[in-house]
């Protein structure tokens, strides 16, 4: 056993730090879809690169903690931005989430490059900061998983904890906000949740297509019940069923990033769902349509032959 | 006067705007307890927010609330509310029973979940709406009515001395129409009060004792008896109620429901 252990390390190792964010992204994206805030994890992750390369030209560091909170810095920070434009100008919800995306991406993409080159900062070379654009699960280091664990975890018993203020917010925040509830700093904690989930898949999945990974399996989770624990579950196993597959799949070839990977995994869950899931799927729904037109025709058929 | 008790709602200076358009102006408005007082007016006079302001929901440039003589901040658990159906998305995953135990979500505070006697409450209130036996069922699958019932006996759980109700007889058929009235009628046989917000001007006679007439500003408020005339429904809707036949000017005039 302990043989096998030494033998796998590297993929026990990566397969726990891919499955824990699949776990994390997974549960607390449920209530991001469910909220119709989709999108917003798309800017946060976006969002994030400036952060790190930031976070790693300050400090020199590669040490995960500092790039995570250089990450979830600057998704905060993005987060922010959206909402002062809506509320400060006729710029709609949609519009400020794609100007915000792209401006920190556009930041993020430029400082990586400069970064990068050896003569502005001799020892970028060697941090492996390209790996945060589509991903590489095949980097996460025993330090890493741990850190990501710390935080994971931490975001999943914050959920649990205020599971019906979550769900209320989710539901009916204005009859929330008069039982009163600050609905203003639930929606902060939920978003900060999503933020940590975000900024722990990063370098497994990276920027570009971290966002799938709190949408798809909510998703596809979705599908499949009409309670919201059980939902919340299934997108939990969802992604750690995406996550896991797509490290492995990327490990088979060198130099094929985790994030396509993953997403195109977690897509096949979603396919997979909307079109074989019992009572929301569209197949059993029009297999159901078909039946019932043909026995109305046949009853009318009845009735012209009497 | 000082022997008058102290009225469920009393609102003064009230003014609320959005954008710097005023939604109500300057709103001096009291409902006396245990009434069924209907709020009446045209589209975009204010009926929905009035409720808001009352409720801290939207913040008012001017003017203060009182609930049971004191700032609502300090009596919410006396206050039961029922917003507008349409607000919320019913493709929520949740079932009928979940809805109504989020009633007790203010009394039960941070963290603690519903129990035992939560679970007896919700049925309880089910039962009032005669809804008990689609506890379990998923709130997607229910009609526009079923729905405004479940939002009724959330608001029941809530076991509040004021009601606030926003077009709760919205969009529903004859069935619920009833069952609402009824529970309406034995709130206010227990002594609460009861605010809805009503559109129809046919039924108020025969559903309400009391009336407000509002269009931005506060056109009527007393007994509708009094204030249920022509010539108020007039200056409320500018002469288009649609109110057919007009008979007189006292409630007793109006041609009743079969």
């Amino acid at each position: 056993m302990s043989d096998w252990l030494g033998e796998h390390y590297t993929l026990v190792i990566v397969a726990a730090g891919a499955g824990l964010l699949g776990v994390v992204s997974g549960a607390v994206g449920s209530f991001a879809v469910l909220r119709k805030q989709s999108l917003l994890g798309d800017a946060i992750s976006h969002a994030a690169l400036p952060g790190i390369v930031l976070a790693f030209y300050l400090t020199r560091s590669k040490a995960p903690i500092v790039l995570l909170l250089g990450a979830a810095g600057a998704g905060w920070a993005a987060t922010l931005a959206v909402l002062a434009i809506v509320r400060a100008s006729r710029i709609k919800y949609d519009s400020a989430l794609g100007l915000t995306l792209s401006v920190f991406f556009g930041w993020g993409l430029l400082l990586l490059t400069y970064v990068q080159n050896p003569r502005n900062v001799p020892e970028a070379s060697k941090a492996g900061l390209n790996t945060f654009l589509f991903g590489q699960a095949a980097t996460l280091l025993e330090s890493d998983v741990l850190v990501m664990a710390g935080l994971g975890t931490a975001a999943l018993l914050l959920m649990l904890l205020f599971w019906k203020e979550f769900k209320l917010l989710s539901f009916d925040p204005e009859f929330g906000a008069a039982l009163g509830f600050p609905i203003r700093g639930l929606e902060v904690l939920l978003t900060s949740l999503v933020v940590m989930a975000i900024v722990i898949g990063l370098q497994a999945v990276g920027v570009v297509l971290m966002s799938a990974l709190v949408i798809a399996p909510a998703v596809a989770a979705r599908q499949w019940t009409d309670r919201l624990g059980r939902m919340v579950l299934l997108a939990a196993l969802f992604g750690a069923g995406a996550t896991v597959s797509g490290a492995v799949l990327s490990s088979l070839s060198p130099r094929l990033s985790t994030g396509p990977t993953t997403t195109l995994c977690a897509s096949a869950l979603v396919l997979a769902s909307l079109l074989g899931a019992p009572s929301r799927g569209l197949v059993w729904r029009r297999l159901r349509q078909w039946r019932q037109r043909r026995q109305l025709r046949e009853a009318r058929h009845a009735c012209l032959a009497d | 006067m000082n022997a008058a008790p102290t009225p469920a709602i009393e609102v003064t200076d009230l003014t609320v705007a959005y954008d710097e358009r005023p939604v109500l102006w300057d709103i001096d408005w009291t409902v006396p307890q245990g009434v069924l007082a209907a709020v009446v007016g045209p589209n975009g006079g204010g009926k929905t927010t009035l409720l808001k302001a009352v409720l801290g929901l939207v913040r008012p440039a001017a003017g203060q609330a009182l609930v049971l003589g004191r700032p609502y901040r300090e009596q919410r658990r006396l206050v039961g509310y029922v917003p507008q159906r349409r607000t919320v998305d019913w493709d929520f995953p949740t079932n009928v029973l979940d809805v109504v135990l989020m009633g007790c979500y203010g009394r039960l505070g941070w963290i603690r979940r519903p129990g035992k006697a939560e679970h007896a409450q919700a049925l309880a209130a089910l039962d009032k709406v005669g809804m008990v036996h689609l506890a379990r069922r998923q709130i997607s699958q229910l009609s526009g009515g079923q729905r405004q019932r479940v939002f009724l006996a959330r608001a029941l759980v809530e076991d509040a001395q004021v009601y606030l109700m926003d077009e709760p007889f919205q969009g529903v058929d004859a069935t619920t129409e009833r069952a609402i009235i009824e529970v309406l009628r034995d709130l206010r046989a227990a002594g609460r009060t009861v605010v809805v917000v009503h559109h129809d001007l046919q039924t108020v006679p025969e559903y309400f004792d009391w009336v407000t007439l509002l269009n931005v500003q506060l056109m009527a408020n007393g007994p509708v008896a009094d204030v249920f005339t022509e010539e108020n429904l007039r200056r409320t809707y500018g002469g288009r109620h649609g109110l057919l036949p007009i008979a007189g000017s006292a409630a007793g005039g109006w041609p009743g429901k079969p």
